[in-house]
């Protein structure tokens, strides 16, 4: 299992998330993103950016809430909302944003 | 994957029997663990090359340690009650999904090698051999029962088939065949302290950022404190609420009763988790293990007191098995029930009229309450039976008017499952919890039909995410589920507050008369 960018191949696991973190690439991102059938623009970088920066601070992907305060604070509060990450992402700021920013999926009851 | 939306069942009445459909889910199977997880939670990392002899073995040792699984292989009569009270059965036609269906795959195999007409007249009795093919046939649905027990509270023999269930999982365990979900939440715990992997420091910063959320949205400074030694209360609750929606509103609602309260309280970072995945795989060695960990926080915190949050096994864990598990709490003040249910904590306050709420803050939600299994079925709350149903609905009546229960047979101790418990939430088994899901979608379906109900609460991390899930694939908000807690955290109205000044500071009187 594995993504082909630009002629390499990154590793996958069965659900589609990046073995390996240190993979990740831009053009990694726009390749999982056509997968799971977005098409990433400037609001959808800057969710996987801000996941990408937390992730580097915490190790660990930031809840739905903080992410969503850090998207408000950036963008305003019509776009830094639930409701509006899930038109973003469809299955999920939380698991499908992750996956394409190449962090490890959230696992538990959530 | 398929997400399940386009062949749903649709049923006139919540427990409406199906036509059968031979086959619907076979060959269904949730993503298997790989070795590193096997590792962490003591298994072969993948499938013994001597893996028969090592399942019967498995499976004699089980019926000689627990003579209860013993006897729920020995006594059934198929007298066939169980057959129709499993949501996966009503939702996915399947009729190996028929609850004594599904476990006669693992009696017909012990009758087989451990009874004496299975091993003479293995034909005359139902009885199989154990072949790879019947292993992966309870890998797919023993994954296809999330152990809720309904179908036990209808047998007149009592047999507790989520037992079976366990034990099979144990036995797939056993041999190299384990579930990636749940063992690699077990890992994540044993590694970090909760399902989630969030380590301490973005604990302290998650719970930090909540802080700063109360006090802006209250005016009052509401503290969430982690690891603080000393404090008398040491909280238990699934990591979802950390983390996940509507979980976290719950979190807000805990800490905002705690507040008004006066109680001193704390989170602990390394038993940051209610939930122990351990019970689901019939693990009892990591079911302890990871108990273990919350009597060292106890411990190490000095603390007086555990409370459980909204989460429904842990629920069950911590009220039926924490001292077997982790006991004795001879240094908790006794004065206090061990473990307590935040629920119980809550319902206290109210009697004792420490808590006021506007209720009208939740007037614009007509809500019903989802009785989660676990809680159900096997637990209790409170001093007189029946509490486990009772406490949650008048802290709810307490803090909203409109209030509208389901349809009895979908209610209390015949509550029907979410659809994703037993360590089925998983994305790759979404298809099966959407299935699972619709005898309790039609039930919701009835009173918003009936009642205009709008929201559906629960007091189990499980079932808020499920119910998150799934809600919108039958015509509801994702977040048309909510958290007990929340709607306290809604109504409350915190001392010093502006809306305290607004109110006065009577009491409200408590409407509740059940």
């Amino acid at each position: 299992m594995a993504y082909e960018v630009n002629g390499s191949t990154v590793e996958h696991d069965e659900e589609g998330y990046i073995t390996n973190l240190a993979d990740w690439t831009k053009e990694l991102a726009d390749v999982i993103a056509e997968t799971e059938e977005i098409d990433m623009n400037e609001e959808h970088w800057a969710v996987v950016n801000f996941l990408r920066e937390y992730y580097d601070e915490y190790q660990i992907a930031p809840a739905v809430r903080v992410l969503i305060k850090a998207i408000k604070k950036e963008m305003g509060p019509e776009k830094g909302n639930n409701k509006y990450m899930y038109e973003l992402f469809p299955y999920g700021p939380a698991k499908q944003a992750c996956k394409i920013a190449g962090l490890p999926k959230p696992t538990g009851c959530v | 994957m398929a997400d399940g939306a386009d062949d749903l069942r649709k049923m006139d009445h919540p427990l409406d029997i199906p036509c059968l459909k031979h086959g619907a889910m076979e060959g269904l199977a949730p993503f298997i663990a790989a070795p590193e997880h096997q590792d962490k939670v003591g298994f072969p990392g993948e499938l013994l090359p001597d893996w028969k002899e090592k399942a019967l073995e498995k499976m004699a040792e089980l019926a000689e340690k627990n003579r209860a699984f013993q006897v729920y292989l020995e006594i059934c009569v198929k007298c066939g009650a169980c057959t129709d009270k499993c949501h996966y059965f009503l939702g996915t036609s399947d009729p190996k999904n028929m609850p004594v269906a599904r476990q006669d795959l693992l009696r017909s195999v012990y009758r087989r090698y451990f009874t004496f007409a299975g091993k003479y007249f293995p034909w005359l009795v139902g009885a199989r051999d154990l072949t790879k093919e019947v292993l992966d046939e309870w890998y797919s649905y023993y994954h296809q029962c999330s152990e809720c027990r309904r179908c036990s509270v209808f047998c007149p023999y009592g047999i507790d088939t989520a037992e079976v269930t366990m034990a099979a999982r144990e036995i797939l365990d056993s041999v190299g065949v384990g579930q990636k979900y749940s063992n690699e939440i077990i890992g994540k715990v044993k590694d970090v302290g909760n399902n989630l992997g969030l380590n301490p420091k973005a604990l302290r910063a998650t719970l930090e950022d909540l802080e700063e959320e109360l006090e802006e949205d209250t005016g009052v400074s509401v503290r969430i404190p982690l690891d603080e030694k000393g404090a008398d209360i040491l909280l238990v609750t699934p990591s979802a609420d950390f983390f996940a929606e509507p979980h976290i509103d719950g979190l807000l609602g805990y800490a905002k009763v705690f507040h008004e309260a006066g109680v001193s309280w704390t989170v602990s970072s390394y038993a940051s988790e209610a939930a122990n995945f351990g019970l689901f795989i019939g693990s009892y060695e990591n079911m302890r293990e990871i108990s273990q960990r919350i009597r060292k926080a106890a411990q190490d915190l000095g603390v007086k007191r555990i409370i459980f949050g909204e989460c429904g096994h842990a629920w069950r864990v911590a009220y039926s098995y924490l001292n077997t598990l982790a006991g004795p709490w001879d240094f908790l003040d006794q004065n206090y029930p061990i473990p307590q249910h935040i629920m119980e904590f809550t319902w206290g306050e109210i009697q004792k009229g420490t808590l006021k709420f506007d209720k009208s803050q939740n007037d614009h939600i007509r809500l019903t309450y989802h009785d989660s299994c676990n809680v159900a079925r096997a637990s209790r709350m409170g001093d007189t039976p029946g509490g486990q149903f009772e406490i949650p609905r008048n802290v709810i009546k307490t803090v909203c008017n409109n209030y509208f229960d389901m349809a009895d047979e979908t209610i209390r101790e015949s509550t029907l499952c979410c659809g994703g418990g037993g360590g089925l939430l998983t994305d790759d088994l979404m298809d099966l919890r959407t299935k699972g899901s619709i005898p309790r979608m039609t039930a919701l379906q009835d009173v918003t039909e009936e009642h205009g109900v709008t929201h559906m609460a629960a007091i189990c991390a499980i079932c808020k995410t499920q119910f998150s899930k799934v809600m919108p694939k039958f015509g509801y908000d994702m977040d048309s589920v909510v958290s007990v807690h929340q709607l306290v955290s809604n109504a409350i109205i915190l001392t010093g507050s502006e809306d305290d000044e607004d109110a006065g500071n009577g009491p409200e009187e408590d409407t509740s008369d059940e």
